[in-house]
């Protein structure tokens, strides 16, 4: 009885490792790694045509090309052109600017660093887009300082004027 | 003492104009509802037009200026537009020091285009602009904005004309000289604005947002400035039409404004008969070949497309003086081996046309010097008794003779020196030769291409040198010579 268990046992083991392999295959894992600019543009050489993830903020505006589009990311150092299918960037509602903090993606794909497709550009072009980070509205506050720094000077501009006026007459 | 007055009298005159260039962006900040930003410009243009009355009334005169004074008017009018210009942008946060938004405006003035700019792609549009438009009043001339709207015709007009590295009159009289250059440039900037917004909108750039890039771009690329209003430079459009645009919008710019006021009279030979657009093409073509085959042997670039989108515009953008880029400042170094390097360094110093936006040597001085060198060489292998005439054809028929040849030779000796200066600078700094040499040419050229030594955290005399470069090498040393000399003369108290 306790053979047939142990037997029965190792089978599923065989079934369950079987199972795991064959995921691994038919998933094909990803060996993307998180890159920045700065290591995108200093390695560029030998990350050409290598799956990278990158991180960043839209800036700009999102560029409508047909089927595709470029975003711009920005990870704070550089931004890096991102080309990708306009499907995959719906999300995508706010793009940095001086009024917006643009949606932070995270996007995965392949790195050209003279993509011959586009002329040459340093660029990626990826297959999977994640929004970490919704953007937002960046509110603006009067700098009280400078406002009664502008009265200050009116001030000190009208006495300048008034003195030369009567030193004329 | 009189010296003081005519110079405080004509200098407050400059401010005034300045001061009112700074209502452009505070339009702009009204209508895009930029509160602080506007606040920026009001503080600047309050203090400028103190600055600017005071002097104005205090050294009032009805003198006029001899050469000396002239100098001096030009070379201490850029300064001090560099300082105001910079308040404004100092005033934004997006710089980590005084020094520094000294540094972008007076690169923006000179048209250089060197960035020391931080988180450029959150500027207000006010403030983005204004970097433009410094851009752009630099590369017309300061005082040709003084002359075209605020100074009579006095005969000091002329020696302020010529202080601003500018040696030729298009018209009889400096003022509508002045003028004209004004109408030239005017007419462009609205073509230029709309053909680069037609590319824009064409390549998914929002209509409202394309003419704002189109105008900044065109500001910024006929004056042969390199500024952009993000921080990609030109790769952030990733647009081939938007980059052919670009390359017309640049030669234009750096042609002669006379050689553009024959064409306007519809002088057409002038374009294959002038000295200056031949030694452009034929500079351009085997400066091309050095390129080329640099970039061919290192294998970066496969097919003609990616070797006129990178190469080739580079080329352009080096030898036009603007410094427009489409790659990272560091590929230049990493991936462009010495040889398409040396061939962009040579493409800088050489620069662009007398008389035009652009710097360096110029190409007017380069053919006089190939000329002049042609003609000796002709001396010697001729009998003793031989006559050598040597002519170049520059609007009109010229003679070569030693005077004109000494005069190239000196500035372009000049420039080699300026060159030179910046160079031992950053050695000193400890940066690597090829690296030092390149943002050097850049700076004093008048470029603004980087092989990523301009940065924030550069050393603060580095900082300095490429300033006192980009001064120079835009007023062509005369003027620098003349404020020297008057500083001397004041300590000793003559």
């Amino acid at each position: 009885m306790n053979k047939k268990n142990n037997h029965n046992l190792s089978l599923k083991l065989i079934f369950l490792v079987a199972l795991l392999l064959g995921s691994c295959i038919i998933t094909e894992p990803s060996f993307a790694q998180n890159f920045s600019s700065s290591e995108l543009i200093n390695n560029a050489k030998q990350m050409d045509g290598q799956r990278v993830i990158y991180k960043g903020e839209v800036i700009g505006e999102v560029m409508i090309r047909g089927d595709f589009a470029w975003i711009n990311l920005n990870d704070g150092v550089n931004a890096v052109g991102i080309w990708v299918n306009r499907g995959l960037i719906k999300d995508v509602f706010y793009a940095g600017s001086y009024k917006f903090r643009g949606d932070i993606l995270e996007i995965e794909g392949i790195f050209h660093r003279s993509c011959p497709e586009h002329g040459g550009d340093f660029d990626i072009h990826a297959d999977i887009v994640r929004k970490v980070e919704s953007g937002k509205n960046l509110t603006e506050v009067l700098d009280v300082k400078k406002r009664n720094f502008i009265f200050v000077l009116l001030g000190v501009l009208c006495l300048v004027l008034i003195l030369n006026l009567l030193k004329v007459k | 003492m009189q010296d003081f007055k005519l110079i405080g009298f004509y200098l407050g005159k400059i401010i005034i104009g300045l001061a009112f260039t700074m209502i452009i962006p505070i339009i702009i900040g009204i209508i895009a509802k930029e509160i602080n930003p506007t606040l920026d410009f009001l503080i600047t243009l309050l203090i400028s037009l103190l600055i600017g009355i005071c002097l104005t009334k205090l050294s009032k005169t009805d003198q006029d200026l001899n050469w000396m004074q002239g100098m001096i008017v030009v070379s201490l009018s850029w300064l001090v537009a560099c300082v105001l210009g910079a308040i404004p942008l100092s005033l934004s946060g997006h710089f980590k020091s005084f020094l520094d938004a000294c540094f972008e405006a007076l690169s923006a003035l000179t048209t250089t285009g060197l960035v020391l700019v931080q988180d450029l792609d959150h500027m207000s549009y006010s403030h983005n602009l204004w970097r433009h438009i410094l851009n752009f009043i630099g590369g017309q001339g300061m005082i040709i904005i003084a002359l075209s709207f605020f100074i009579k015709g006095t005969s000091g007009a002329l020696k302020m004309y010529v202080g601003e590295g500018r040696e030729e009159k298009i018209l009889p009289n400096v003022i509508n000289t002045s003028r004209f250059i004004w109408i030239i440039s005017l007419v462009y900037l609205c073509l230029g604005t709309l053909a680069l917004a037609i590319a824009g909108i064409v390549e998914g750039i929002r209509p409202l947002s394309s003419f704002f890039h189109g105008a900044c771009i065109f500001m910024a690329g006929f004056d042969t400035g390199g500024f952009a209003p993000n921080s990609q430079n030109v790769l952030y459009y990733h647009s081939l039409i938007y980059e052919v645009v670009i390359i017309i919008i640049m030669i234009i710019g750096a042609f002669n404004f006379n050689f553009h006021f024959q064409i306007w009279l519809g002088n057409r030979k002038e374009i294959w008969k002038n000295i200056e657009s031949r030694i452009f093409f034929i500079s351009v073509v085997l400066i091309f070949l050095f390129v080329a085959a640099g970039l061919s042997k290192l294998g970066i670039y496969q097919g003609i497309l990616p070797f006129f989108r990178k190469g080739f515009f580079h080329l352009i953008s080096g030898h036009t003086t603007t410094g427009y880029m489409t790659v990272y400042a560091k590929q230049f170094i990493l991936e462009w081996g010495n040889l398409a390097l040396l061939g962009l360094i040579c493409a800088m110093g050489f620069g662009a046309s007398s008389c035009s936006t652009a710097g360096g040597i110029k190409m007017l001085r380069v053919g006089i010097i190939a000329k002049a060198l042609a003609q000796d060489i002709k001396r010697i292998m001729l009998p003793e008794k031989a006559i050598v005439i040597q002519k170049f054809h520059h609007i009109k028929e010229v003679f070569l003779d030693d005077k004109i040849a000494r005069s190239a030779l000196m500035i372009a000796i000049a420039y080699l020196v300026l060159y030179s200066l910046g160079t031992i600078v950053a050695l000193w700094c400890g940066y690597p030769f090829l690296d030092s040499l390149f943002e050097s040419v850049s700076s004093a050229a008048n470029v603004g291409l980087s092989c990523g030594i301009t940065d924030a955290g550069m050393p603060n005399i580095l900082k300095i040198t490429y300033m006192f470069q980009m001064w120079a090498g835009r007023l062509e040393f005369m003027s620098i010579f003349a404020l020297i000399g008057f500083a001397i003369a004041a300590v000793k108290g003559r």
